[in-house]
C-alpha cells in the first residue's frame, strides 16, 4: 500500500516538475523574443518553412474539407428546405472552428514534429552545447525564430484555409448540386461577422504558440540518441494535438 | 586559471565526482587521463558552467560560475573555446558558415573581413578549399579540425579538448596532438585535454592529472605521471590488465 503511494507521489511530482520546466521554457522563450528575437533572417527562414512550406499541404486539406462540408451540409439543409444557407454553413464551419483546428494539426504533424527532430539531434550531437560554449543562448538561434514565425504563420495559413475551404463547399455545394451561387456569398455575407473571423484569428494565434513551445521544449530536452529523438518526436505531435484540443474546447467556450 | 574544489555530481546513484580538487595552471596543457567511463568528459563540462556540480566550488580566474546570471556566465565563458569529442559542427551549414558564426554573432566585422579570418583559421588547422564542404562531407580528422578553427577564431585564454583524437587513426591522432601543440606555442592559451591516448599524451601535455573513482588520483608533470609509483596510474599507463584497476 506504502509502496502505491509512494509511486502515485512519485509519478504525481514529476507530472508538477515537467508543467513547472515547460512553463518556465514557455515564459523564458517570449522573454527572449521580447528582448533578443534574433535576426530577420533566421525568422524568415523559419517563416518559410512552417509557412511557405507547409501550403500545399493547407491548401490541399483546405479543398477537401469544404467539399466535405458542402456535402454534408446539403445533406442535412435540404431536409428542413433551407440548402441556400449552405454558403453559412460552410464558412461559419471554417472560420469558428475547422480552419484554426485543421490547420493547426496539419502544421503539427509537418513542421511541429521537424522543429522537434531538429531540436533533438542538435541536443543529441552537442550543437546545442557548442552554442553555449561560445557564450551565445541557444534560445536565441532555435527558440525565439520558430516561435515568431509559428505566431506569424499560422494565422496566415489559416485564413488560406478557410478561402480554400470555402471555394471547396462552393463547387460542391453549386457546381455539383446545383445550390445558388449567389444565395451561397450572399447568406455567408450575412451571417458571418467580425467576432466570428476574430474568433478564428485568435485560435490559430493561441495553436502557433502552442505548436512551436511543445516542439521546442520536446525537442530541446530530447532523451540520449536516435530512441531519445524518436520519443520525443512522438510526444511532440501527439501532446501538440491533444493541448490544440484542449485548448480549443476552451477558447470556444470563452470567445462563443 | 581554472580552480576546482571538492567537487561532487552524481547521476541518480551513480557517483561520478566524488569530492575532486584540481587546479589548472595558466597557458599549460593539462591533461586529463582516466579509465573509461571515470567522469573526464562530465568533469571538462563542469569547467565551462554546461553541468552544475551537487556540491563544490569551480572559479574561473578567481570568479565563481556556479549560481551566477546567464550573462555573467556568458561573459565567463567568452574566455573558453571548446573542442567536442564529435567536433559539434552545425550540420545544416558547410565549413565556412560554421567557423563564421562565432564571428557573424559575436563581432562587429565585415563580411570581407570574417571571410579573411575564416580562411586564415582554416589555414592555421591545415586546411584549405574546404569551405563550401558540408560536415557530413568530412573526415573525422578533418571535423576536428574546422571544430578546432571555430574554436581559436576568437582568440579564447582557455581551450577545452574533449578527447580530441578519438575514432583517429594513428597519422591523424599525431597529427591533431601536434597541431594542438603547434596552436598552443603559436596562441598561448591554457589548454585542457582529456585524453585516453596512452603514452602519446605525454608528449602532448606539460601536466597530466590521474581521474580515479571520483577523485584527482595524481597531478603531476608528464615525466611524474609516466614514472609513477602509484599502482592505479602505473597499471593505466602501462595498460596492463592486472592490478588494481578492474575490468567489468
Amino acid at each position: 500500500m506504502v509502496t502505491l503511494v509512494q509511486s502515485i507521489g512519485h509519478s504525481t511530482l514529476g507530472y508538477v516538475h515537467e508543467l513547472g520546466k515547460m512553463g518556465w521554457f514557455l515564459i523564458y522563450s517570449f522573454y527572449m523574443v521580447a528582448r533578443r528575437p534574433g535576426r530577420a533572417v533566421h525568422i524568415l527562414k523559419q517563416l518559410r518553412f512552417i509557412g511557405a512550406k507547409s501550403l500545399f499541404v493547407i491548401c490541399l486539406t483546405a479543398a477537401f474539407t469544404g467539399m466535405v462540408l458542402g456535402l454534408q451540409g446539403y445533406y442535412t439543409l435540404t431536409k428542413f428546405g433551407s440548402e441556400g444557407m449552405l454558403g453559412t454553413a460552410v464558412a461559419l464551419s471554417l472560420i469558428r472552428e475547422l480552419g484554426p483546428v485543421l490547420t493547426a494539426l496539419m502544421v503539427t504533424g509537418r513542421a511541429g514534429s521537424a522543429i522537434t527532430a531538429e531540436i533533438g539531434i542538435m541536443r543529441i550531437s552537442e550543437q546545442i552545447e557548442a552554442l553555449e560554449t561560445m557564450a551565445l543562448d541557444p534560445f536565441k538561434y532555435l527558440i525565439t525564430p520558430k516561435l515568431i514565425a509559428a505566431i506569424i504563420a499560422l494565422p496566415l495559413l489559416c485564413a488560406i484555409f478557410d478561402v480554400v475551404g470555402i471555394y471547396g463547399g462552393w463547387l460542391v455545394g453549386v457546381k455539383l448540386l446545383g445550390v445558388n451561387p449567389g444565395a451561397y456569398f450572399y447568406e455567408m455575407e450575412k451571417a458571418v461577422v467580425w467576432r466570428d473571423v476574430f474568433s478564428g484569428f485568435a485560435k490559430s494565434l493561441s495553436f502557433g504558440v502552442i505548436i512551436a513551445w511543445v516542439g521546442c521544449y520536446k525537442g530541446y530536452y530530447a532523451g540520449h540518441g536516435a530512441e531519445g529523438v524518436s520519443r520525443a518526436t512522438t510526444e511532440s505531435v501527439v501532446l501538440t494535438s491533444v493541448l490544440i484540443l484542449i485548448w480549443d474546447y476552451f477558447l470556444t467556450s470563452v470567445l462563443l | 586559471m581554472i580552480s576546482l574544489s571538492n567537487l561532487h555530481k552524481s547521476f541518480g546513484s551513480q557517483t561520478v565526482l566524488n569530492g575532486l580538487d584540481l587546479e589548472i595552471p595558466a597557458g599549460q596543457i593539462t591533461a586529463i587521463i582516466g579509465p573509461s567511463g571515470e567522469g573526464k568528459s562530465v568533469l571538462i563540462k563542469h569547467m565551462i558552467g554546461l553541468m552544475q556540480p551537487d556540491q563544490g566550488r569551480i572559479e574561473v580566474d578567481g570568479e565563481s560560475i556556479l549560481g551566477i546570471r546567464r550573462s555573467q556566465l556568458n561573459r565567463i565563458r567568452e574566455k573558453f573555446g571548446m573542442l567536442f569529442q564529435n567536433a559539434a559542427l552545425f550540420d545544416s551549414m558547410n565549413v565556412f558558415e560554421n567557423v563564421a558564426f562565432p564571428l557573424q554573432e559575436k563581432t562587429a566585422l565585415s563580411k570581407s573581413e570574417i571571410r579573411d579570418r575564416v580562411i586564415s583559421a582554416l589555414e592555421d588547422v591545415g586546411l584549405k578549399n574546404v569551405e563550401h564542404k558540408y560536415t557530413d562531407e568530412l573526415s573525422g580528422g578533418m571535423k576536428k579540425r574546422v571544430g578546432l578553427a571555430r574554436a581559436l577564431l576568437l582568440n579564447p585564454k582557455i581551450i577545452l579538448f574533449d578527447e580530441p583524437t578519438t575514432g583517429l587513426d594513428p597519422i591523424i591522432k599525431r597529427a591533431i596532438h601536434q597541431l594542438i601543440k603547434d596552436t598552443h606555442a603559436k596562441f598561448g592559451f591554457t589548454a585542457v585535454v582529456v585524453s585516453h591516448e596512452i603514452p602519446e599524451i605525454f608528449d602532448v601535455a606539460q601536466n597530466v592529472a590521474m581521474l580515479y573513482k571520483g577523485r584527482i588520483l595524481q597531478f603531476g608533470t608528464a615525466a611524474e605521471i609516466r614514472h609513477s609509483q602509484d599502482p592505479v596510474v602505473r597499471q593505466f599507463v602501462s595498460g596492463s590488465l592486472d592490478g588494481p584497476i578492474q575490468m567489468v
